[in-house]
């Protein structure tokens, strides 16, 4: 594997290949004197990020950094990105500079595609790290981590995804991951905030919340994105909340083995309800923690093999 | 062309040990292993076996059922994988990863019995002391392969050995266990010219 740019198309046997690695690497380090691993001793990892981000820059970097490879973070406040440096000029820079790999957020659909198309030639991997509405890979992944956890194999097992469909790259991600594992995906969404194709995706979709409750294996609350809302695509915060938001009354109709999750940054009290993601069944601290064996695990099939030359 | 003697012809194949010489090595390792390291009822702590997978795994817990039987004491057993440790990462496409079990006992201040099929070059070896480190500080670190084949490229020799066997580089030493293999034996496959 040269990049991890997508689920969409990503192998199903490579998706487990890394979720199998993420397994055994959480296995080894549980209880460990020292949480280091030489692995990736002298690659060099650069992230950078184009737009907010605490857990996932975070996760990568800890990632790499229990890895041993050296990290070196770049942000689009600090750099020279605020003198006006194109995307393409940054990444060419962080290349020649000896970055083996570079971690991408950025606001524009697409752009870690770019990015994996202008660094062909350097041989530096490219991971998405969230590009716009579009794909953030290592999220599905690590959801996907946790699922296995609780539920064990996903194929045949249903999930909900709910909330700003329209605006998410994580459900996006979980949707092509989702399916390429086996399992079956509902989204539930108001129609205004459903991406247009949606008939095209491996999903159903709903409208109706407490109909869909019942019957699935896990619900994955999205975060209601006001900074890409530029519309009115709800008549109120209040009214989302009531219709589409999980509390307590909709934490009892769940199966008793379903499992809660949501990607973070949550808004308690709009999508979700403090006390159901304090509850036992939400699984939103074991994602946090997966996720750096996930990215460990990306890393790691990315950084630490042979040099892919295919792609 | 020069072969040891008793080398497998080019391209052919030949047993070392059958399936009942395994059982039989393993049996006369377990006893090695309690008279070097004095586990009894009376003794102190037993040490730790750790397998290194895939094929180490089975036998360190082999190794442990015959210590049981024959010294009434069963030493923890675990596995311990290298991959992550492995020196020719960048060699080869991406490697699997196998379990790393430590018992709860730990390893500090234990003696850790490294178990492995073959030793060859020694670098396994290298990268399992390696990973040790990691996880913690054994008072001391003993070494017990089935096939000890030589050619080492490293300061390493085993401190239990099942079968030595003279080999040209040429050739290549196929430990076959049940658990794995459905059948126990050692095979020698000659499977290019010596160069």
């Amino acid at each position: 594997m040269k990049h991890l740019l997508a689920t969409d198309g990503l192998d199903p046997d490579q998706a487990r290949s890394i979720l199998d690695t993420a397994d055994e690497l959480k296995k080894t380090l549980l209880g460990r004197e020292v949480r280091k691993l030489p692995t990736l001793r002298g690659r060099t990892v650069i992230t950078m990020f184009y737009e907010n981000s605490t857990r996932t820059r975070v996760s990568f970097e800890i990632a790499g950094k229990w890895m041993s490879a050296d990290v070196i973070n770049v942000s689009a406040g600090g750099s020279s990105v605020g003198k006006g440096e194109s995307l393409r000029d940054t990444a060419l820079t962080l290349a020649a500079a000896g970055a083996d790999c570079v971690i991408v957020r950025h606001p524009a659909s697409g752009a870690a595609h770019r990015l994996a198309g202008w660094l062909a030639d350097a041989g530096t991997s490219v991971v998405n790290a969230g590009d716009g509405m579009h794909e953030h890979p290592t999220q599905a992944l690590l959801d996907a981590a946790t699922l296995r956890e609780r539920l064990g194999e996903l194929k045949g097992r249903r999930v909900a995804i709910v909330g700003d469909v329209l605006h998410s790259r994580v459900a996006r991600s979980n949707i092509h991951l989702l399916a390429a594992l086996g399992a079956e995906v509902v989204l539930v969404a108001p129609p205004t905030l459903l991406p247009a194709g949606v008939e095209t995706l491996p999903v159903t979709v709903s409208h109706e919340l407490d109909a869909e409750l019942p019957a699935v294996d896990a619900v994955m609350m999205l975060r209601v994105q006001a900074e890409r809302m530029h519309g009115g695509f709800f008549p109120s915060a209040r009214e989302y909340s009531i219709t589409y938001g999980l509390n307590e009354k909709r934490l009892k109709l769940l199966p008793e083995h379903a499992v809660v999750m949501h990607p973070g940054p949550m808004l308690r009290g709009m999508e979700i309800a403090s006390v159901v993601a304090d509850a036992p069944s939400s699984a939103i601290t074991e994602q946090v923690r997966n996720g750096v064996h996930v990215r460990m695990a990306v890393l790691y099939h990315l950084l630490a093999g042979e040099e892919d030359k295919t792609a | 062309m020069s072969r040891p003697r008793g080398a497998a012809e080019p391209g052919g194949e030949r047993e070392l040990l059958s399936s009942g010489d395994v059982a039989r090595t393993i049996a006369r390792m377990a006893h090695q292993v309690i008279e070097k390291t004095a586990i009894g009822p009376d003794a102190g702590e037993p040490p730790v076996l750790l397998g290194i997978p895939t094929r180490g795994t089975s036998l360190a817990a082999r190794l442990a059922e015959r210590i049981t039987e024959f010294a009434g004491v069963k030493p923890p057993t675990g596995a311990l994988d290298i991959t992550l440790y492995r020196d020719d990462l960048r060699r080869r496409p991406t490697r699997p990863l196998a379990a790393t079990h430590i018992p709860d006992t730990g390893i500090d201040d234990r003696v850790v019995i490294l178990v492995d099929d073959v030793l060859f070059s020694g670098r396994t070896v290298r990268a399992a002391l390696d990973a040790l480190r990691d996880h913690g500080r054994p008072r001391a670190v003993q070494l017990a392969v089935l096939v000890d084949r030589g050619h080492r490229e490293f300061p390493i020799r085993a401190d239990y050995v099942g079968k030595n066997v003279p080999t040209s580089r040429a050739e290549e030493v196929h430990v076959l266990l049940a658990e794995i293999d459905e059948r126990d034996a050692v095979l020698l496959r000659s499977e290019r010219e010596a160069e």
